[in-house]
């Protein structure tokens, strides 16, 4: 129902209250604003963390050995765990549930940096001795060539998968890699395939810094003999990624003879376990906003609450002429709760572009990196936000609509 | 009887009454009583209140402050309930209504002018004049039309864009008499209309108001001064809550 006399009087009162009106529509806008760039940054923080977690398999164990801290099997605590091809046959045999399974090796030990070079370029980069199906446990793109293939693991060939970084340093620009030889260690290889890493900032940089080489060959020709670095492993689709890693673990600590209470003596990183704790940390975080964001809004609602009783009672006067020329209490309360509703409205709208704008300028800064990247709010989310706006609106009308219809007449023509 | 007077007269088979004796009651109070609660005290404002006032009868309430003129004022405009009694306006019983329905009667039934105008500042005189039947359901533009009309009979047609701000009291009190006659009411309740106006334009209000009697509609005036309540057909005195009996002479044939 659309009447112009209404929105006409509310807008008249609006207009006779200029400053009052401002601050407190000032009130619920910022309620709303708050709301959404709190929301905007939430999603920012999502988003960049999400990036940076989608070059890996969610589903990704890691496990790897490190020394006893208990004494078992008349064993003195304090030994190094090592693991060879032995355990990957039986992990491999004895454990289901397994996708992949991909015994891993460095040069250097974990985190080891070696010197590569070609020709009188060189610089230090990861290399790590890998079986072809890592690339499916941690997802890479193939600039260039190939990835490693079985026929480089039972041939031992000497064939190496190159970074971006690696690539960049070590050959020219628009120079093909494929086919190149390059030093490992003082060992050549020949270039077979360059990649780009699927994962963003820091670990993406450092993963754009490795060098993979065939496990088998980097065994022989580092002099490792059948020892295993690490192990990756996916679970298959629906299986729990964290009993693969307890039976793992197990069987591991069986043949190696380590205290089944000895936590210590196995490493392993369970990416489902930590992925699903950021995203628990994420919707704590979300309804935290959501808490609040919506107290603040309410905050400015109650002060649009606030503001229309005062307006009731200075237009008690008014409300009683109402009254004796025929006003019903129907008509005086949707007049007040329209007035509530179209403050809380506009405000709000206001809010939701300058919250929308300024997510949108601080998008178009293009902050990306671990933590950050992309803020959005999405059109539902705003939709809802105009929602409860009005809603509110029409519930912060609702008191002092109710004291206006109860002005008595008599009382109200006698004010003045 | 008096829907079929009524009925006729809108029709235009009888004349404006000019006559100022009727035999149809417009407002008829029996043993009305009313008090107000004051603490652990009552007082008493209206003591068995009789009241009868004829169709198109022009009558004054005089009484000093406190006697209860203004609360049987309120009573006969619906604004206030009573106690104890009877209320009749134009035949129909007025007791317990709903907060809808005594909007409707006030609507209808009723014209108030009052001492200080009480018009809506923000609004000009046509849409003061117009706010009754905007409460009717009136178009814009209908009751536009309508409310220029009873500008242009109280004489105030060129005002009609003015705020009350910037009329005298004389002519706001005319702008409250239109805004009174708009919704064509049977009853004019004025409680002391010239009470904030100088003689001669109280003289001008009470020509006005004679003027709409003479087309038909019952007046009740609430007033304190002799010559103001002498230029109506009859006075009735209040004295404590008490309609004063002894001299229900008309003042004036």
């Amino acid at each position: 129902m659309f009447d112009l006399d209404k929105w006409q009087e509310i807008i008249a009162n609006i207009r006779a209250n200029k400053l009052r009106a401002l601050l407190t529509a000032f009130g619920v806008s910022w309620g709303i604003l708050v709301l959404l760039v709190l929301l905007g940054a939430g999603s920012g923080l999502e988003n960049g963390v999400n990036r940076n977690m989608s070059g890996f398999a969610t589903n990704a164990v890691y496990v790897w050995g490190r020394r006893t801290t208990l004494p078992f099997a008349g064993m003195l605590p304090g030994r190094w765990v090592r693991y060879d091809n032995r355990d990957t046959e039986a992990i491999a045999r004895t454990i289901s549930g397994i996708e992949h399974l991909a015994p891993r090796n460095q040069l250097g030990g974990f985190r080891g940096g070696n010197t590569v070079s070609r020709g009188d370029k060189s610089s230090t980069f990861s290399v790590y001795g890998d079986y072809p199906q890592f690339i499916r446990i941690q997802p890479m793109i193939i600039s260039e060539g190939r990835f490693l293939n079985h026929i480089d693991i039972v041939d031992r060939r000497k064939v190496a998968v190159i970074g971006k970084t690696a690539k960049e340093i070590l050959f020219a620009p628009g120079e093909d890699p494929v086919g190149k030889a390059i030093k490992i260690n003082g060992v050549y290889f020949t270039v077979v395939g360059a990649f780009t890493s699927r994962q963003r900032g820091e670990g993406g940089e450092r993963h754009a810094q490795s060098i993979y080489i065939p496990f088998t060959t980097f065994q022989r020709a580092f002099n490792v003999g059948d020892r295993v670095g690490w192990f990756a492993i996916t679970a298959q689709p629906g299986v729990d990624a964290e009993r693969v890693e307890k039976d793992i673990r197990s069987v591991l600590a069986a043949r190696h003879k380590i205290s089944p209470d000895d936590e210590q003596a196995i490493g392993s990183f369970n990416a489902k376990k930590e992925f699903d704790k950021v995203q628990n940390l994420f919707l704590g975080i979300r309804g935290l906003i959501w808490f609040v964001g919506v107290f603040t809004l309410l905050a400015g609602v109650i002060g649009v609450s606030n503001i229309m009783l005062i307006v009731v009672k200075e237009r008690t006067k008014e409300i009683g002429i109402r009254k004796a020329m025929g006003a019903t209490p129907f008509s005086i309360i949707t007049t007040f709760i329209q007035e509530s509703v179209m403050i809380t409205s506009v405000a709000g709208y206001l809010g939701i572009v300058a919250g929308v704008g300024l997510i949108e300028a601080v998008d178009k800064l293009g902050i990306e990196n671990d933590v950050f990247a992309n803020p959005t709010v999405e059109l539902s989310t705003a939709l809802i936000a105009a929602a409860i706006l009005v809603l509110a609106g029409g519930i912060a009308g609702i008191v002092p609509a109710w004291m206006a219809a109860k002005v008595d007449p008599v009382e109200a023509l006698r004010s003045e | 009887m008096n829907a079929l007077y009524s009925m006729l007269m809108e029709q235009g088979a009888l004349p404006p009454c000019r006559c100022t004796v009727s035999f149809v009651s417009m407002i008829r109070l029996t043993k009305i009583n009313k008090s107000y609660r004051i603490g652990q005290h009552a007082l008493h404002v209206l003591r068995d209140v009789d009241l009868h006032i004829k169709a198109g009868e022009m009558v004054s309430i005089m009484g000093s402050s406190g006697s209860g003129k203004s609360t049987l004022l309120n009573i006969l405009g619906i604004l206030d309930q009573y106690d104890s009694g009877d209320y009749y306006l134009d035949e129909t019983p007025i007791r317990a209504l709903s907060e809808r329905k005594a909007a409707m009667y006030r609507n209808r039934f009723i014209g108030f002018v009052f001492q200080s105008f009480n018009l809506l500042p923000f609004k000009n005189a046509l849409e003061n004049v117009a706010v009754p039947l905007y409460y009717q359901g009136v178009s814009r533009r209908k009751r536009n039309r309508i409310a220029t009309s009873y500008l242009d009979r109280v004489g105030l047609a060129d005002w009609a864009e003015h705020l009350p701000s910037e009329m005298s009291g004389g002519q706001k009190q005319r702008v409250a008499i239109a805004r009174a006659l708009v919704a064509r009411p049977r009853v004019i309740l004025a409680d002391e209309p010239t009470g904030a106006l100088d003689s001669e334009t109280s003289y001008q209000i009470m020509q006005i108001l004679e003027e709409v009697n003479q087309s038909g509609i019952t007046v009740v005036v609430v007033t304190h001064e002799h010559d103001i309540a002498e230029r109506t057909h009859r006075i009735i005195r209040l004295h404590d809550g008490r309609v004063q009996t002894g001299d229900p002479v008309p003042v004036r044939q």
